[in-house]
């Protein structure tokens, strides 16, 4: 067997962890090296490994199996060309909330990176985990350490915020485990390349794709559930909102892709109104919603409800652009909403508000962060040149193709995007100096400039170069409609 | 002799008490000592039990007492956590002045009676076993006679517990009356064909014994009577009795009555699905930890039992899973009790964990494991409990029981991470001691490093108990 890179990935932040653990937490700067250190070691790794990976294979590659519970369950882990992007995602975003909690954590730095790195092994273990029971085991973990985040490091109304996180997703995520042990009695397995092939018996898709449904619209989160996310958002320190955003939301999407999508085609097809009507109100509805926000975050916060509902779109087109562009966008919203936390933290630690009306002209005092600014908020509405228009167009194209007059709603989605975005950007940036408070401000320091510029960066070079990515994820994809559209044609074969 | 071989560790626990007796007689100021052979006399009973595990299955004394790998094994548990629970109690015990010589020789001899329960085979040697485990712990509850709340639950134990003890007794004399005998094994011949007589008894029986592990709706004693009672001895109505009375549970009802599953099944779904329920309900508007912590073992309870409910050796081994899980984690959240202590005067409400976290960082992480391993959060031990048990009832197809159950979970998780936030998001106030023995803390450690690394290995634990076949 060759050496386990998957597993060494998933574990070495949490030894780094457990190494955070022994050292005097008055050292400060050797708390942020170290985990610095470890997370860039762990970013390495991932793009060692997606420079080995072999592209031209929708297999799953580098798998690991062995047993865990005794004729029960195997811990297997493996990476496809889906799943490797959100790995790379998940090891980039990390480095960056470590760099910045340099101005935004004051106090517990220490268990607050500890936090953050046991983070990052329940997010990669999510995206590369095989087995349904290893997958709800990171899924359901990432509650601990980020009820801590929000409660621990959290604004004024954090703990009201880390209940109600707390509690929305696990009240959605125990039908999945109903769900998971059922498969387990159905099909013989929680394996999920055994239930690729196997096929898991039509009659009883619907009301399992229902029970990991509740799980993963929760985690999207898709309207109506949507209501904890502008609140832990708003509540969640900086990095905790850059997590939550960039990586965890997308935990559902994938889990769409690979369990509700993959496992269960037969009840995915029956159930597509349904999901392109939840997809087009929580478009429409909470890009409405987003313009009427006084509170930065919770904009940024409902903008992602948005951006989510063009993902589940996409993805349920089963399309290939459909797909692919829901992938992408996924991406895209991980880097591009990053960075817009990461900015509103910046504004933040310097005035404490995030309420729109206390800013304003912010141009003047603060160039370079403005300018910045400008490229987040054009990539967060989809200017063609940045990662995010790439996304929305394969979407809407992918749409087209199913329903006309979806594709024309959601459509009216990216308009309104424009609208609160760049509304935002205005009241925010422009206009006249009016509050005192604003002359002081100091531009971007070095640390802050180099994470915005490196997202920035990335934004416009993917925008402009998607190829890495989309090769990556094109074959896998191509093969993952192809088999979906095998199982809904002999389900039909044989219905008739 | 060959019989009384067998029973050599039951045989030895009581020399022991009669010997710790006369010592506490005719020597003065001997309570200490008393204390620490006691723990002692657990560890070489425990080595005896463990020595005589039996290849084979055996019975003894015309049937009416057996031993298997099954009893062997909860008779082991049962001395191990008595062990811990005594080492962890030892400062508490001195600084409230309940170290009496009673005090321990009490705790022995509700051990005893639990051993007999355990292996009893035989209505009337059950009967006589749950008297003796009982009557000792009457008097436990009512230790410290001079504080109105430890007389109160004292006497509220008693009256309830008598009351249900003949209730039990009586379901004995029906189920005696109806298949002329009191062994497990000719109950079991002479009651092929079904009748109502039996089924009465059979309730009856379950009354009494769903009393002893708090089920709802025999639940309302336990509140009042945990939080009454010296908190040395609430750790041990919170666990030892549970496990006897559970084993007694399995051997009862898979035992004589395996033919009649149908009919006593849905009294075991009830009893589950009122204490999953209630017990994650009621606990929330809690002020007190000891009174928190007896509704989440009601709660725990339904969990336990509806593992049994599902009729299979499954379900029966995830139930013994579940409990040794159960007892880890409430001896570990007991310790953290002990540790509330600022000159000699120990702290059990809520409040007084408030900011717990700034001053003893250790103390309240190790206490945030146990919660979130008690909410049932993977990847902590406490999780895992609760997945066996849903394995075994969702393959026998029983959906209902499962979604109550979980989403049952889901509201006890509310007031137990109610409790960190207590401990993490609040202020702080004054500093805790920091002298506690040496083995409070190693009995700590070891028990939330358990519950955070179960799930490294699980078969480790599992591995015990898949050789129990009852079935």
């Amino acid at each position: 067997m060759n050496f386990p890179i998957i597993s060494s990935l998933i574990l070495l932040p949490s030894i780094g962890a457990l190494f955070l653990f022994f050292i005097n937490s008055k050292n400060i700067t050797g708390i942020k090296y170290v985990s610095l250190f470890v997370s860039i070691i762990n970013f390495l790794i991932s793009i060692y490994l997606w420079l080995i990976f072999d592209q031209s294979s929708y297999e799953f590659q580098f798998v690991e199996s062995r047993v865990w519970i005794k004729d029960f369950i195997n811990y297997k882990v493996g990476v496809d060309g889906i799943s490797i992007l959100f790995i790379i995602l998940t090891t980039f975003i990390t480095p960056l909330c470590i760099l910045s909690v340099n101005s935004s954590i004051k106090n517990r730095l220490k268990e607050f990176l500890i936090a953050i790195l046991l983070m990052e092994t329940l997010m990669i273990g999510v995206f590369c985990s095989l087995d349904l029971v290893i997958f709800y085991l990171f899924f359901e973990g990432g509650l601990i350490p980020m009820f801590l985040i929000i409660g621990i490091w959290g604004g004024e109304r954090r703990v009201y915020s880390a209940f109600k996180f707390f509690l929305f997703t696990l009240l959605g995520s125990v039908l999945m485990l109903i769900a998971v042990i059922s498969i387990y009695w159905i099909a013989g397995t929680t394996d999920v390349e055994e239930l690729y092939k196997l096929g898991i018996d039509p009659k009883y898709q619907n009301l399992l794709w229902l029970a990991f449904f509740s799980s993963f619209a929760v985690k999207t989160p898709m309207w109506p559930v949507h209501t904890w996310l502008p609140d832990a958002h708003v509540e969640a320190p900086t990095a905790g909102s850059v997590l939550l955003a960039a990586i965890l939301l997308k935990m559902a999407g994938y889990g769409f892709i690979r369990f509700s999508i993959g496992l269960f085609p037969v009840a995915s097809e029956y159930f597509v109104p349904f999901i392109f009507v939840i997809s087009l109100i929580a478009i429409i509805y909470t890009s409405l919603v987003a313009l009427m926000q006084d509170d930065m975050k919770k904009l940024i916060a409902y903008s992602s409800v948005a951006h989510m509902g063009f993902v589940t779109l996409g993805l349920f087109t089963f399309t290939q652009q459909g797909v692919e562009g829901g992938i992408f966008q996924m991406i895209s919203h991980g880097i591009v909403s990053a960075a817009l936390f990461f900015s509103v933290g910046v504004v933040y630690d310097r005035t404490h508000s995030r309420r729109i009306n206390d800013y304003g002209g912010l141009v003047s005092v603060m160039p370079k962060y403005s300018i910045l600014l400008m490229v987040f908020v054009l990539g967060s509405l989809g200017l063609p040149g940045t990662t995010g228009f790439i996304g929305e167009f394969l979407i809407l194209m992918g749409t087209f193709k199913k329903s006309f007059l979806v594709a024309v709603i959601a459509s009216l989605g990216v308009i309104l995007g424009a609208a609160y975005m760049l509304w935002l950007y205005k009241r925010v940036v422009f206009g006249e100096l009016t509050n005192q408070k604003l002359l002081k401000l100091i531009d971007l320091n070095k640390v802050e400039l180099s994470i915005l510029t490196l997202l920035a960066l990335s934004i416009i070079f993917f925008g402009f170069y998607p190829d890495p990515f989309s090769n990556t994820y094109s074959v896998s994809v191509e093969n993952f409609l192809n088999e979906y559209n095998d199982k809904l044609n002999s389900y039909n074969l044989q219905n008739q | 002799m060959i019989n009384l071989f067998f029973i050599s560790t039951e045989i030895f626990l009581s020399l022991s008490i009669l010997f710790l007796l006369l010592i506490g007689v005719f020597k003065k100021n001997s309570e200490s000592f008393i204390y620490n052979f006691s723990c002692i006399i657990l560890l070489v009973g425990l080595a005896i039990n463990i020595n005589l595990n039996p290849q084979f299955p055996v019975d003894l004394f015309n049937n009416s007492y057996k031993i298997d790998y099954f009893t062997t094994l909860i008779k082991s548990v049962i001395l191990i956590s008595a062990f811990l629970v005594m080492l962890c109690s030892l400062n508490y015990v001195k600084q409230n002045d309940i170290l009496k010589i009673e005090y321990p020789i009490l705790i022995l001899s509700s051990i005893l009676g639990m051993l007999v329960m355990v292996s009893s085979n035989d209505l009337i040697v059950f009967y006589v076993g749950l008297e003796l485990q009982s009557l000792a712990l009457y008097v436990l509850a009512a230790f410290k006679r001079d504080n109105i709340l430890s007389s109160e639950s004292g006497l509220k134990y008693f009256i309830l517990s008598a009351l249900s003890s003949g209730l039990l007794l009586y379901g004995c004399s029906l189920i005696y009356g109806f298949s002329s005998s009191t062994n497990f094994d000719l109950i079991y011949q002479n009651s092929e064909s079904i009748e109502y007589g039996i089924i009465f008894g059979i309730v009856f029986v379950l009354v009494g014994l769903a009393f002893k592990i708090t089920a709802v709706p025999f639940h309302m004693w336990a509140p009042d009577v945990y939080d009454g009672s010296p908190t040395s001895v609430t750790v041990i109505f919170a666990i030892l009795p549970k496990i006897a009375a559970l084993t007694v549970f399995i051997n009862f009802l898979y035992g004589p009555f395996l033919e009649m599953f149908d009919q006593w099944q849905a009294v075991i779904i009830f009893l589950s699905i009122g204490s999953m329920v209630f017990g994650a309900v009621a606990a929330i508007g809690q002020k007190k930890l000891k009174r928190l912590i007896a509704y989440s073992s009601i709660s725990h309870m339904g969990f336990a039992l509806a593992g049994l409910s599902v009729g299979t050796n499954e379900g029966i081994q995830n139930s013994i899973i579940y409990l040794i899980i159960y007892l880890i984690m409430n001896i570990a959240f007991f310790c953290c009790l002990f540790m509330l202590k600022r000159e000699n005067q120990y702290f059990d409400k809520v409040e007084d964990l408030s900011g717990l976290s700034k001053n003893h960082p250790l103390l309240s992480l190790s206490m945030m494991i146990i919660l979130f391993s008690l909410a049932g959060i993977p990847p902590l031990a406490g999780f895992f409990a609760k997945f066996y048990i849903f394995t075994a009832v969702i393959e026998q197809s029983m959906y209902f029981l499962a979604i109550v159950g979980l989403l049952s979970t889901v509201i006890a998780a509310f007031y137990y991470i109610r409790l960190i936030k207590v401990m993490y998001f609040d202020e702080q106030r004054e500093k805790y001691d920091l002298n506690h023995s040496i083995g409070l803390k190693m009995i700590l450690v070891v028990s939330s490093t358990i519950i955070l690394i179960y799930f490294i290995n699980p078969n480790i634990i599992n591995n015990f108990v898949s050789n129990i076949t009852i079935i």
